[in-house]
């Protein structure tokens, strides 16, 4: 009921991908793809909703793209969008992913991503809308090196203050 | 604020809490801007105990990877095993004999006693009551003897299995178990005649530190924070996992949202716990404790797999991403006190620094899981 209702708000912004996924299979029952500048947009129907984030984290695709058959013939969620946004294929991305929950009586879990280059990994920050996402994109910029633009403090939170290193990286060598 | 504190420009000046100072329960530093007594802003560092369990996660089969979920909140280890065998169940699609569901929260209930056990302890120590200190390790002792008799450890467990456990229970723990309950249900109003009536203990929790359920939405804190300002979560209850719907238990929740209603969720919650173990002994089906069908190696379809559970400090959950191999591809640990403690900057402006302590140890802070 709620995630229909969810679904419905999110088909204003026309997202990349939309889709119900098998809460069982998935642990999620909303899945929506979205473009870097729509991710503020998102967290804002989030927020409207009363949802709150749990986590916000990345994901590098680099290594995806192995001479691994089973690897190759992975289907990544939100593929739909095959080579649009962002320009490139798949392995010269970066993935963000914003994890939305709500602590009323019902449960609709709701995931939204957002690939960008992995040579210019920058998207907006959701830290305006729920303060809570400042410390997550810390974290991220820490392990990735995805920059949030807008963010009141990208310094690192987790790895030493002089780190110029970012060890989530698929081709990170220590 | 006095004159000669108004007439001296509003000097700031900044001092350092931590990262060894014995109320940050751990290596956390604060950088603390004062004015006087008064705090100007509270700026947790942290990263003093990082050790990139995330990336570990990369390097080492799914299997290889269950000691590490007992090494970051080491109070609650139990909590994060289940958390982390849950979501790759779901991935590889193992289904669990109910006789080893129930001993999982048999198990992590004791667990989740220890942990606030630890936590009453602690807490009451740092706003300068010694002795209650000593009441709660000599019941917690309990439990760590009986869960060191089924699991093999006593702090950092690693007892679950993929599709099961590792070890059966005996005769002698479920005897002692039930002895443990009916010990600790004599010992709670002693607890409470010692702390929770204590007339400096009121004044140094009421009204301390107040954080409203919306400031919690919007920085995504979870458990006993949350619940102690008036929201009935608990993901126990509202996305139920394991066998949590087969058992009677309530989840306490207070709306005043300062310092006392978060000790309150916590003592009630230990009653709680103790009635789930109680049903759960009453209620333990016979049957194997590990699924005949469960693969020796996993390798889960590729995709991404999301599960949460509710750890003793809030919500845990793991995103984990597979492409179809032996190795996880990425592994999101979300920890609850990093959520919970990204609040304090906020919570604590303005506040006297003995009473931002007492807001700071009503959070029940465990650092190496919020540094991961």
């Amino acid at each position: 009921m709620l995630c229909s209702e969810i679904k419905e708000s999110f088909q204003a912004l026309a997202p990349l991908a939309l889709e119900e996924t098998d809460y069982r299979a998935k642990g999620f029952h909303l899945n929506v793809a979205v473009t870097p500048d729509q991710v503020v947009a998102a967290a804002e129907i989030m927020e409207q909703r009363g949802y709150t984030l749990e986590a916000v984290t990345g994901v590098d695709w680099l290594s995806s793209a192995a001479p691994n058959p089973v690897k190759k013939a992975a289907p990544a969620e939100g593929e739909e969008a095959p080579a649009e946004e962002p320009t490139g294929p798949v392995e010269e991305q970066m993935e963000v992913v914003y994890d939305y929950t709500q602590t009323g009586q019902e449960l609709c879990r709701v995931v939204v991503r957002c690939r960008i280059a992995r040579d210019n990994p920058e998207l907006p920050t959701v830290s305006g809308v729920f303060p809570g996402a400042n410390w997550h994109e810390r974290e991220t910029h820490d392990f990735f090196g995805i920059r949030f633009s807008g963010h009141p403090d990208l310094s690192p939170l987790l790895l030493p203050e002089d780190a110029d290193y970012h060890p989530l990286l698929k081709d990170f060598q220590a | 604020m006095n004159d000669l504190a108004s007439s001296s420009n509003q000097e700031t000046f900044v001092i350092n809490l931590g990262p060894q100072h014995p109320a940050t329960h751990g290596v956390l530093r604060v950088k603390l801007t004062m004015d006087g007594e008064y705090i100007v802003r509270a700026e947790p560092v942290l990263g003093y105990i990082h050790r990139m369990h995330e990336k570990m996660g990369e390097n080492r089969t799914w299997a290889q990877f269950m000691p590490n979920t007992g090494r970051m909140d080491y109070l609650g280890a139990l909590s994060y095993n289940h958390g982390y065998v849950q979501v790759v169940e779901r991935a590889a699609g193992i289904e669990v004999p109910e006789r080893a569901e129930y001993l999982r929260v048999i198990t992590v209930e004791l667990n989740r006693i220890a942990s606030h056990l630890l936590w009453y302890g602690a807490f009451v120590l740092d706003l300068g009551g010694f002795t209650p200190l000593l009441y709660a390790f000599d019941d917690r002792e309990q439990i760590l003897d009986l869960l060191e008799s089924v699991t093999g450890s006593r702090l950092t467990f690693c007892y679950f299995r993929f599709g099961g456990l590792y070890n059966d229970v005996d005769d002698a723990f479920v005897s002692g178990t039930r002895a443990f309950i009916k010990r600790l249900r004599k010992r709670l109003p002693d607890y409470h005649n010692l702390v929770t009536k204590n007339i400096i203990m009121i004044k140094r929790l009421k009204d301390v530190g107040p954080i409203s359920a919306e400031r919690c939405r919007l920085y995504g804190a979870t458990g006993p924070v949350l619940r102690g300002s008036g929201v009935n979560y608990d993901v126990r209850k509202n996305e139920p996992y394991s066998v949590y719907p087969e058992f009677d238990f309530d989840i306490p929740h207070y709306p005043e949202g300062d310092s006392m209603a978060r000790y309150m969720v916590r003592m009630d919650e230990i009653e709680q716990s103790l009635r789930i173990i109680e049903q759960g002994l009453d209620k333990l089906p016979e049957g194997p404790i590990m699924a005949e069908k469960a693969p020796k190696i996993i390798k889960p379809p590729a995709g991404d797999y999301y599960g949460a559970v509710e750890a003793a400090r809030g919500t845990f959950s793991i995103r984990a991403v597979s492409d179809g191999t032996n190795t996880p591809y990425r592994l999101k640990l979300r920890s609850p006190t990093f959520s919970n403690l990204s609040l304090y900057e906020e919570a604590s402006r303005g506040m006297l620094l003995a009473d931002a302590l007492a807001l700071m140890g009503s959070l029940d802070l465990v650092i190496p899981e919020i540094d991961r």
